[in-house]
């Protein structure tokens, strides 16, 4: 591989900041990559070519010109087709909303090219979030580059996945039930949720508003910290966005330590469901932190077993009252004939895929009169629960640890008409959405049984996501040293051009 | 059982989805499995526990009532399937306004 | 046969209740900062906020919750200390989301009441509830016969009004006010207005759509407090159709129960033209709108100091203006009824303010004028006249300078717009002839003209005078005062 295309983020920043390559340069080897590759693992649904070299050309030229550019000027990012792009489509991975436009730009995507990044393309995603696998994108799943008949994960499994066959060193995801985790543990990358509310909703297409928080994807801790600092921040537009400064997170990545840190293995996530070589890597990381200085326990979080049904009666109910603007009236597909109400119900018919209109029909049955307390209403209620077990145990241990997800990435048709198969993916993930903290996945070996990777899950209370990038930094180094070199060097499921 | 087909056939119209016979056979059934599995919550002893609906615990946040600037007509129909004398154009609505 | 209104009384009691939406005069929209300015080309008052774009997020305007404040304390209503907004969810195309974000279980402000004068008696409306929500779109249907949307063969949608904030105020069902029922829906919805427009939240125009009243009505059998099946009725859009929308739902309901039949809960349309409702839609199958709390919103707690600040800007209350007008202008109840009944409490007290006498204010507004507002179909306070103009012209008569038949032309040409009161005056030549020796010989062709009236005069018939007073004021064109006229004659004649 052209070496452009496996340096880091960071190291690519400080090449072009030294003079030492041009951004035009950097640009052309990953839009080079994704040419000799993406026809493999199909991540990207849009790759945005000459506006990407226009952009690289503009950094280049003001960095001749001597003005200071942000550090991540000239770095490709790949952005799920999720957030909202002007010049660019925004599918969100449907069919609904094939080919439109929109005429305003994300917030996020906004700070990242005001910073210079290169918004690369927009990659596939599960039709509106709604997936752990890509399978239910309108547009043909994605494929793992680890093994190209496997599950990148989903629904940010085109940004995990491009970033795992280096076609972008950076990624934007969103995570809702652990979209940006499982995809980037079972790509063998890093991932986080930030806080809810630490990173702008405006221009983030909604899925699930109480729970949608959009975040970075990235081959090593401080990359994804560098994305994670640019994209965050208090947001007008956004009301239920966090008006308080963005958490040092680069800086905690840039100092990994957990000596003396108090960690706490989440008892509950273990057992049935869980493949023996996730186990047998989680068990080694735990036992990594411990040699490198931290205190481990075991901590329960009794409610955490409610958190799945919880979450698939919430995420389903917001999704249903969010999706109902796809109707054909102002936007995306229309078809159908005869009244108003005909079209828009041949419209959502023909648009949406079976899993989206399985959500809608439940969050619509969830809220409907008669069933709202038993159901919505209760699901609310295990949540404040689910936040006291949270409070409860950070208030004996500093981080929480578990897997991101019980498995490895499986097999692309195993589980894509087996919807509860599919959810129990974001089993690890989930309690964090419901409780709004932040958690991240680092890569933390490969099973024994597939040799496909397995994550680390830490978790920290909300505002703390700093203390994550620095339990991650730790782990990431050490095991660095242990295998010596980045777990990616192993993945060899595409084939080299 | 926990939802009967008819009862899915009800929440598809609700929902403006138009579903065939087949996709209602072949939904209904995974419907009902999602939702008994759902119902679970319902075990949870919750006595007294406030529901959560926003996690971050903000309030009163507001903006002043100042003009900020609008899209031109043109991109606010930049999507539309049809457009006539600067509107949207809709198919016939039969229902009167709720 | 149909059942009169007289008819349906003997039998049942009317109930009533209101249902108000009022668009509310920020600058900007509920949730975006897009213009609420009226009558803009369509689809120019539009972000991704209010088209409901996909990505698009709500931000709450302060203001907005500024003035609903100020509504739910004029009507002595208790603001909430913590509430949120909620999703109302349906499919219609003039929702850019297919859902309206309204408020539900916890309306900003709840168990207020308003004081309402009608038959000289006070009746306290209680205010259930006022909450905050967004305005739809507007669609225009093109193709049937009558430009609604029954026969239309599509629909023209245009969002500038959408995410406009409409207040909604709830009025607790209404018994006990018999036969007054029609006038008291109707007193409640015009003190309402004025208190609206008082507070300068609104322009509170129902012909504009800026305040808009659902009527609800059921029959109770006389004697008993059982609540029959109300229907509402919408497409009520003055006052007068709030009074008529009453009147006519009342007597179709006795007719109704009268044949034996049962009132179907539903929703009626009113019609300006022939003054009745028919049947809309059925509200048997409640819709079921799966209120939720809106998550891209978070909860409204007004603290309690910002809250009393309102309170104290608050301007002066209809009640407190009532007891005050009552006593400053010497008033009956059902004297200053008639004033708010014809919608002139502002400008008689803007005439009095210019310097006129409140009897002089109240005559003009009362009388001419409301007469003129009446056959143009409009508000008396929209005809061409200023309350200085009327105390101009009260000042003339009073001075002499005008009697009440050249008054009257004087009212006249100001509403024809020829002028100021001196301008017409001057213009049209409508001066009182003051001056005796010219109304002498207008006098002596009278008394010449008519000798049997002249001899029953000398009789001791002092009335007959008329007869020569209008001789002379014909003579004259109106243009002596009657009352110097007849002395004149008096004196000729002894």
């Amino acid at each position: 591989m052209d070496e452009l295309i496996t340096m880091t983020a960071a190291e690519l920043s400080a090449a072009m900041a030294a003079g030492e390559v041009s951004a035009a340069d950097v640009t052309e080897a990953h839009l080079d990559r994704i040419a000799a590759v993406d026809d493999q693992v199909k991540a990207f649904l849009h790759v945005a070519a000459n506006d990407a070299r226009a952009r690289a050309r503009e950094v280049d030229a003001r960095r001749k010109a001597g003005e200071p550019l942000a550090p991540l000027a000239g770095v490709p990012v790949a952005v799920k087709d999720l957030f909202t792009t002007v010049g660019m489509p925004t599918t969100c991975g449907s069919k609904i909303l094939e080919g439109w436009r929109p005429p305003y730009e994300s917030t996020i995507t906004q700070r990242l090219r005001n910073a210079g990044a290169i918004l690369i393309g927009k990659t596939n995603m599960d039709e509106f979030a709604m997936g752990s696998s890509t399978e239910n994108s309108g547009y043909g799943p994605s494929h793992n580059p680890w093994d190209l008949a496997k599950v990148p994960g989903g629904s940010s499994g085109g940004s995990a996945a491009a970033v795992a066959a280096h076609m972008a060193p950076l990624a934007l995801g969103t995570d809702t039930g652990g979209s940006i985790r499982q995809p980037a543990a079972v790509c063998g990358i890093v991932g986080t949720k930030p806080t809810y509310g630490g990173s702008s909703r405006y221009g983030v297409v909604a899925f699930a508003s109480s729970l949608d928080t959009p975040g970075p994807l990235g081959r090593t801790v401080l990359d994804t910290a560098l994305l994670h600092e640019v994209m965050s921040g208090h947001d007008p537009m956004d009301s239920t966005s966090i008006d308080a400064p963005v958490p040092p997170v680069v800086e905690a990545a840039r100092h990994g330590d957990v000596a003396g840190l108090r960690i706490g293995v989440v008892s509950e996530f273990a057992g049935d469901g869980y493949q023996p070589g996730v186990m047998a890597r989680f068990t080694e990381a735990v036992e990594l932190l411990e040699s490198l200085g931290a205190k481990v326990t075991e901590i329960s979080c009794p409610h955490f077993k409610y958190a799945l049904p919880a979450y698939y009666l919430i995420a389903p109910s917001e999704a249903s009252s969010n999706l109902a603007r796809f109707d054909g009236m102002r936007y995306g597909l229309r078809t159908g004939s005869g009244s108003a109400e005909e079209v828009m119900a041949a419209t959502r018919e023909t648009g949406f895929g079976a899993e989206v209109k399985r959500r809608i029909m439940l969050g619509t049955y969830a809220l409907s009169s008669g069933y709202y307390d038993a159901y919505y209403g209760k699901a609310q209620q295990v949540r404040t629960l689910i936040i006291q077990d949270f409070d409860a145990a950070f208030g004996q241990v500093d981080v929480l640890v578990s897997p991101a997800t019980p498995t490895t990435a499986f097999p692309i048709g195993e589980r894509a008409d087996d919807p509860m198969a599919m959810y129990l993916a974001d089993l690890c993930t989930i309690p964090t959405d419901l409780a709004g903290n932040a958690a991240i996945s680092v890569p933390c070996g490969l099973a024994d049984e597939d040799g496909l990777p397995a994550g680390l899950q830490v978790m920290a209370p909300p505002l703390a996501d700093d203390r994550l990038y620095r339990v991650a930094a730790a782990v990431e180094a050490a095991f660095n040293e242990r295998w010596g070199h980045p777990l990616l060097a192993e993945a060899r499921g595409l084939s080299a051009r | 059982m926990s939802i009967t087909r008819d009862e899915v056939a009800h929440l598809a119209r609700l929902s403006r989805l138009a579903l065939s016979d087949e996709e209602l056979d072949h939904l209904a059934p995974q419907l009902d499995q999602i939702i008994s599995a759902v119902a679970q919550v319902q075990e949870v002893a919750a006595e007294g526990i406030p529901p959560t609906s926003h996690a971050t615990g903000l309030t009163n946040v507001f903006r002043d009532d100042e003009p900020t600037p609008c899209l031109t007509p043109e991109e606010a129909l930049s999507g539309a399937p049809e457009v006539e004398l600067q509107r949207f154009k809709v198919p016939r609505i039969l229902a009167e306004e709720p | 046969m149909t059942v009169t209104y007289e008819e349906a009384l003997q039998k049942y009691e009317p109930v009533f209740g209101l249902e108000t939406h009022v668009e509310l005069g920020t600058t900007t929209k509920m949730f975006c900062g897009c213009p609420t300015t009226f009558g803009a080309e369509p689809n120019s008052h539009v972000c991704p906020v209010c088209l409901g774009l996909p990505g698009s997020l709500p931000v709450t305007n302060r203001v907005a919750i500024e003035y609903t404040i100020k509504i739910g304390l004029a009507l002595n209503c208790s603001i909430a200390s913590w509430c949120r907004f909620a999703r109302k969810n349906y499919f219609y195309p003039d929702m850019p989301k297919n859902f309206q974000i309204s408020q539900y279980d916890e309306p900003l402000c709840v168990d207020g009441y308003l004081d309402v004068l009608v038959g000289g008696k006070t009746v306290r409306v209680g205010i259930e509830r006022v909450h905050l929500e967004e305005d739809t779109g507007k669609s225009l249907h093109i193709g049937g016969a009558t430009g609604r949307i029954q026969g239309a063969d599509y629909s023209l949608v245009d969002y500038n009004r959408a995410g406009i904030p409409l207040v909604e105020i709830v009025t607790r069902p209404v018994p006990g006010t018999g036969y007054l029922a029609p006038e008291v829906a109707r007193a409640y919805v015009t003190e309402l207005r004025d208190l609206l427009r008082s507070l300068g939240v609104s322009d509170v125009r129902m012909e504009e759509g800026s305040l808009r009243a659902d009527v609800n009505t059921s029959l109770s059998p006389r004697g008993s407090d059982v609540l029959g099946t109300r229907t509402e009725t919408k497409n009520v859009n003055s006052l007068r159709s709030v009074e008529r929308a009453v009147r006519s739902e009342v007597s179709r309901q006795a007719e109704v129960l009268g044949s034996g039949g049962r009132v179907i809960q539903e929703t009626r349309h009113f019609h300006e033209d022939t003054g009745v409702t028919t049947s809309g839609r059925s509200k048997e199958e409640a819709q079921d709108y799966r209120y939720f709390p809106e998550p891209d919103l978070v909860p409204v707690a007004p603290p309690r100091d910002w809250v009393a600040s309102i309170a104290a800007s608050l301007p002066e209350l209809p009640s407190a203006r009532r007891a005050r007008l009552m006593s400053a202008w010497s008033l009956s109840e059902l004297e200053f009824e008639a004033l708010r009944n014809a919608g002139a409490l502002g400008v008689v007290e803007a005439t009095v303010a210019a310097g006129a006498s409140p009897a002089d204010a109240r005559k003009w507004w009362l009388g001419e004028l409301a007469r003129r507002a009446n056959d143009m179909g409009i508000e008396v306070s929209a005809l061409p006249i200023t309350p200085a103009d009327v105390a101009r012209i009260s000042e003339l008569v009073a001075a002499g300078s005008l009697n009440d038949r050249l008054a009257r032309q004087v009212i006249e040409g100001v509403l024809d717009e020829e002028g100021t009161p001196d301008e017409v005056v001057a213009a049209r030549g409508l001066a009182v002839v003051s001056d005796d020796s010219a109304l002498l010989s207008a006098i002596d062709e009278a008394i010449a003209a008519n000798p049997d009236v002249v001899a029953r005069i000398r009789d001791g018939k002092v009335q007959a005078a008329g007869v020569l007073v209008g001789a002379v004021m014909k003579a004259t064109r109106g243009k002596a005062d009657a009352a110097r006229v007849r002395e004149l004659i008096m004196d000729r004649l002894s």
